[in-house]
């Protein structure tokens, strides 16, 4: 309690010296940006996700071959959180002579919890969102049942032993499934009329499913309760799981945020490091008395890690409250471009922020604050002694530790948390070497120049270490300027421009081998531009090198579901521009005789199928066995025709299958689809245009969202600049007044703080083009997956921008050195 | 001394006054005196009496709140701080007692910067020569944190003389130096002070280092107690 009541007064006369401050200040902005970040982010990706859930029409989906148990249900209900109930199956509908097998789901009341359903009055008619469902004894069909079944409006249709009423023409259901290559007619009909049809019975493949909505934390709990009660049993799907297309852009939005916030971080650790830094030599006098009259090393140490903890919990907290307040105005700035309100934010940020500022402050300002113990009593005779620089190892290996720690909840995701810090680590001490590299090349042009210049270039190479630091800190944070600016807009702009205005919104598919010439040239005709045909060949995974496949031998759940369904495979000369190889090699495009697969990256780890192994198809009844020769990353947000598993020219010939193509039609070319269909009346026609703009509108949202955050981290870089400047500011004092002492007037005082700093912006503007331009390509290679493109303005507003910061700041910062009298500076020092 | 020689230092009714939480603080009160061209004054007393500020207020570091300092025939009071750096840069040379060199800049450009400040051609071989009269001529290139407390103070001596001051403070140049080198350190101000005949103003508590000197002014809690 003493020791206590000592920091707290250490503390408290720190503070009133003014010592702290910017430590202090440095830890609330830091906190004060990333939980605003968090708060903001976290309920925006609430929002995103709920926009998202909308295609899943719930927020969580269990689904079950079995009906759903009453616990299951009940204990939904129990948790406050809204249910509703849809079984899912196929059937044959019947109608006069005719028949089609159709996809029908029974639905009740609350069907759908997320997103709605669109209908329309007659056959390709204007389409309307409603919220009622079909009244028992009537049942809504979209367009393929009726015209295959040529059914009109207010037509009855059989479905098992009940007879049933067309009363709507179905034009949109959010969850109409996964696949959209595997989805039959669809029909809906309400849940009370499926037992007179008796088509539920014993054995029938159904697909119960509870469909679940509220708010997030509730709706895991429940998740994480059912998926650890009925492992084996139950099928569970939030939106991640359901549609690649938005997982896609999801987890790109997440990466996006989540580097963001990363560098927020690192560059609250700088500044946090330069603050302790002008600290340490502060108190260098004070631990030498303090030694001298006895202090052991350990009740330093101690003394000031309680301080500095003390300062950051007090800190964190400040800085939170800021952060929640900030983030309330942004959130008001954010309700022009969310359509729904956004879901209030969880207390988890407040945590974050006060575990980031603890570790933040301990991480980046120990291995400082640990040079106190090393200062020697001798200093109370001898001003010069100072304790050992820390070596680098040290500071980088707290650095490391200190952010190793924070990284995964910045994003969320390990494997993207590690390779992005790693990514960062290798980055700075690439760029710690190029500074080094750059300060020995400064200061030997220093014999070169005048007396103003020569003095600049000199404390530049003196101060090595930290004008090191001043470089990598300033240049990162002109970076991140500059990818909010330049950057973000190459990257973004492109990421938008792969969705463009002609993105295909219908895909066709059941094409027959003889009607693809015809199909072909009744779409030029009409002017429509079908994306190239694929032939699509249904086919079962058989074995792995030989190996039988059974879905039991997965653990995972998902890859159990992949194992056991059927595959459209494909065959193709030329990767698509969509796809990108990961790994292996493309097949030479005249190579015949061996039969080669490319799988999908993610389907290939979930099937645990790697290059060089053997699979074995069953198609038709006949066995196609090939190697796998290349694994490929799909763009799915491209929505081109992509196909998980990729057969070598030649392999597929003489296998029975139909054809697929994707296109676009704008609005006022809809009328062609009916054209179509009834032309080819067996091509299904798909309409993706639902999906296509639920994209585009994460999308947009994604930017905005990163155009903030980064404004956060922007935030955080000036706070560096100034932690920067004010490392060496008493240095700088002290020995302009001692120039002023030797008689130096204003302007060669000026003008040797001027060259100073040129030399500083300079170089952090080369530095920071550089840093800016590697992870404009890394961001362009790894997370947009896109050409790098280096935008050449970089190489020169970077320069400029870091001159003006760091010289207009910079002589800012030292306004005071001309200012004070001579004698009062050298006194000081 | 040499009664023909003009007044370089002439103070008037000096005086000093620095607020403080118990009101104003007198730190010098009524300096009244003058030194001559070529003498050797001693400023001494106690820590606390007031010679390191009256050092700075002669020298023109500070500006006195009352009376004023005539430096080499200026009124300091009617300079404002770049009139005050040219006219030490042109006529007055220091030594600290914290040595002050510029942790970035070698012997060699501690010494050529108030030269090249002051604009003087080829400040380097000046320079040379400067710090091989101190005894340094292998120490060039070597930074201050390289060089002994005696060596760095050897370098301040070097450059103190470098742009032939007329008049040299010392503000306690002996104290961070162990008894040998200190001795070394006063027998080599005082010789090249002699061989420039500069006049050297030198505060210090050591009565033995002030018997080196022509004169000597005490000082007790900011006035002059006594001239010898």
């Amino acid at each position: 309690m003493k020791f206590i009541r000592q920091c707290l007064q250490t503390l408290h006369r720190d503070w009133r010296s003014g010592e702290l401050r910017l430590i202090a200040i440095a830890v609330i902005i830091a906190v004060a940006s990333l939980t605003s970040v968090h708060f903001f982010t976290d309920r925006v990706r609430q929002a995103t996700e709920t926009r998202a859930t909308e295609l899943l029409a719930a927020d969580l989906v269990v689904g079950s071959p079995d009906p759903i148990a009453a616990e299951v249900i009940s204990q939904a209900r129990t948790a406050g959180l809204t249910t509703t109930l849809t079984t899912g199956f196929r059937s044959v509908v019947i109608a006069g002579e005719k028949m089609q097998m159709a996809e029908v789901k029974a639905v009740e009341a609350g069907y759908p919890i997320r997103g709605k359903l669109r209908i329309a009055a007659s056959l390709f008619g204007d389409e309307m969102i409603t919220d009622d469902l079909p009244e028992p004894g009537t049942v809504w069909a979209d367009s393929r049942l009726l015209q295959a079944l040529d059914l009109e409006i207010g037509d009855n249709l059989n479905l098992g032993a009940s007879q049933l009423a067309i009363t709507r023409i179905l034009t949109y259901e959010p969850d109409r499934g996964g696949d959209l290559f595997n989805i039959g007619p669809r029909l809906l009909m309400h849940q009370t009329d499926l037992p007179t049809t008796q088509l539920i019975l014993p054995g029938s493949r159904v697909q119960y499913r509870l469909l679940i909505g509220g708010d997030m934390d509730t709706v895991q709990t429940f998740r994480d309760a059912v998926e650890q009660q009925y492992q084996r049993q139950l099928r569970i799907q939030s939106i991640r799981d359901a549609r690649p297309e938005l997982k896609t852009a999801l987890e790109r939005a997440e990466q996006f945020l989540g580097l963001a916030a990363l560098v927020s971080v690192a560059l609250a650790g700088l500044a946090v490091a330069m603050s302790a830094q002008r600290y340490a030599v502060r108190h260098f006098d004070h631990c030498a008395i303090m030694r001298c009259l006895g202090a052991e090393q350990a009740t330093i140490t101690k003394l000031y890690l309680t301080q500095l903890l003390i300062l950051s919990i007090s800190a964190s907290l400040i800085g939170s409250g800021l952060g929640y307040l900030a983030q309330a105005g942004l959130s008001a700035l954010a309700a022009g471009f969310m359509q729904d309100a956004l879901p209030a934010p969880s207390l988890r940020p407040i945590a974050i922020g006060l575990a980031t500022g603890i570790i933040t402050v301990l991480g980046f300002a120990m291995p400082q604050i640990l040079r106190l113990r090393n200062v020697t009593p001798l200093r109370v005779l001898r001003r010069d002694l100072e304790p050992l620089p820390i070596k680098n190892k040290t500071t980088y290996l707290f650095a490391i530790i200190a952010l190793a720690l924070m990284t995964p909840w910045q994003s969320g995701n390990f494997r993207l948390t590690f390779f992005v810090f790693f990514g960062m680590l290798a980055t700075g001490l690439v760029l710690t070497l190029c500074t080094h590299l750059l300060i020995n090349w400064l200061n030997r042009l220093r014999s070169r120049v005048g007396v103003a210049y020569r003095y600049g270039l000199a404390n530049i190479a003196r101060r090595k270490n930290q004008s090191v630091s001043q470089i990598l800190s300033i240049g990162l944070g002109v970076m991140v300027m500059l990818l909010l600016t330049l950057i973000r807009t190459d990257l973004l702009e492109n990421w938008r421009d792969r969705l463009p205005l002609d993105t295909p919104n219908y895909f066709l598919i059941n094409i027959q081998p003889d009607q693809v010439d015809a199909l072909q040239v009744y779409l030029q005709r009409h002017g429509a531009q079908p994306s190239a045909m694929n032939v699509m060949i249904r086919a079962r995974l058989a074995a792995i090198n030989g190996k039988t496949i059974a879905p039991d031998n997965y653990a995972n759940e998902e890859s159990r579901r992949r194992a056991d369904r059927n595959f459209n495979l494909t065959w193709a000369a030329e990767l698509r521009k969509s796809n990108k190889l990961v790994a292996g090699t493309w097949w030479d495009e005249n190579s015949t005789g061996q039969v080669e697969f490319s799988l999908e990256e993610e389907i290939a780890r979930e099937l645990g199928v790697n290059l060089h192994d053997r699979l074995t198809f069953t198609i038709s009844g006949q066995e196609v066995t090939g190697k796998v020769t290349s694994i490929r990353w799909i763009d799915w947000d491209s929505f081109d025709v992509n196909f998980f598993v990729v057969a070598n020219p030649g392999a597929l010939d003489g296998y029975p299958g139909t054809w697929v193509t994707s296109l676009y039609l704008p609005p006022e070319q809809r009328s062609l689809v009916i054209e179509l269909v009834r032309t080819f009346p067996s091509v299904t026609v798909i309409d993706v245009d639902a999906i296509v703009n639920q994209v585009r509108i994460i999308m947009d949202q994604v930017i905005r969202t990163v155009e903030f955050v980064f404004g956060f981290t922007l935030l955080a870089g000036l706070v560096v600049l100034l932690a920067a400047l004010q490392t060496t500011h008493d240095e700088r004092i002290r020995e302009s007044a001692l120039l002023s002492a030797l008689g130096a007037n204003r302007k060669q005082i000026l003008a040797s703080l001027i060259a100073e700093f040129l030399c500083l912006g300079l170089a952090a503007g080369v530095l920071a083009a550089f840093a800016a331009s590697i992870i404009e390509a890394v961001l362009a290679e790894f997370v947009f997956r896109m050409e790098i493109v280096i935008n050449p303005w970089v190489w020169l507003i970077a320069p400029l921008i870091c001159l003006l910061l760091i010289v207009s700041g910079g002589l800012i910062g030292t306004r005071k050195v001309l200012k004070t009298p001579p004698i009062v500076a050298l006194r000081n020092g | 001394m040499q009664s023909t020689s003009k007044t370089i230092v002439q103070t008037e009714n000096l005086g000093m006054q620095v607020a403080s939480p118990e009101g104003q603080l007198d730190i010098l009160n009524d300096i009244n005196f003058s030194i001559l061209e070529g003498e050797t004054l001693a400023v001494i007393g106690v820590s606390g009496s007031g010679k390191s500020t009256l050092l700075g207020l002669m020298a023109g570091l500070d500006v006195p709140t009352q009376g004023r300092v005539i430096l080499d025939g200026t009124d300091l009071n009617g300079l404002d701080e770049d009139g005050r750096a040219r006219m030490r840069n042109q006529r007055v040379g220091f030594v600290f007692q914290s040595f002050q060199l510029l942790a970035s800049l070698t012997a060699l450009e501690n010494v050529m910067l108030p030269m090249e400040l002051a604009g003087t051609r080829d400040p380097e071989s000046e320079a040379r020569n400067r710090l091989a009269e101190v005894g340094l001529a292998e120490r060039l290139q070597h930074y201050p944190n390289q060089l002994s407390g005696g060596e760095q103070q050897r370098v301040a001596i070097a450059r103190a003389f470098a742009g032939d001051p007329k008049i040299l403070f010392a503000d306690e140049p002996t104290g961070n130096l162990d008894q040998k080198t200190a001795q070394q350190v006063i027998d080599l101000l005082f010789k090249l002070n002699r061989e420039r005949r500069t006049t050297l103003v030198l505060v210090t508590h050591d009565p033995t280092i002030a018997d080196h000197c022509d004169r000597s002014l005490t000082l007790a809690g900011g006035r002059i107690i006594s001239t010898t």
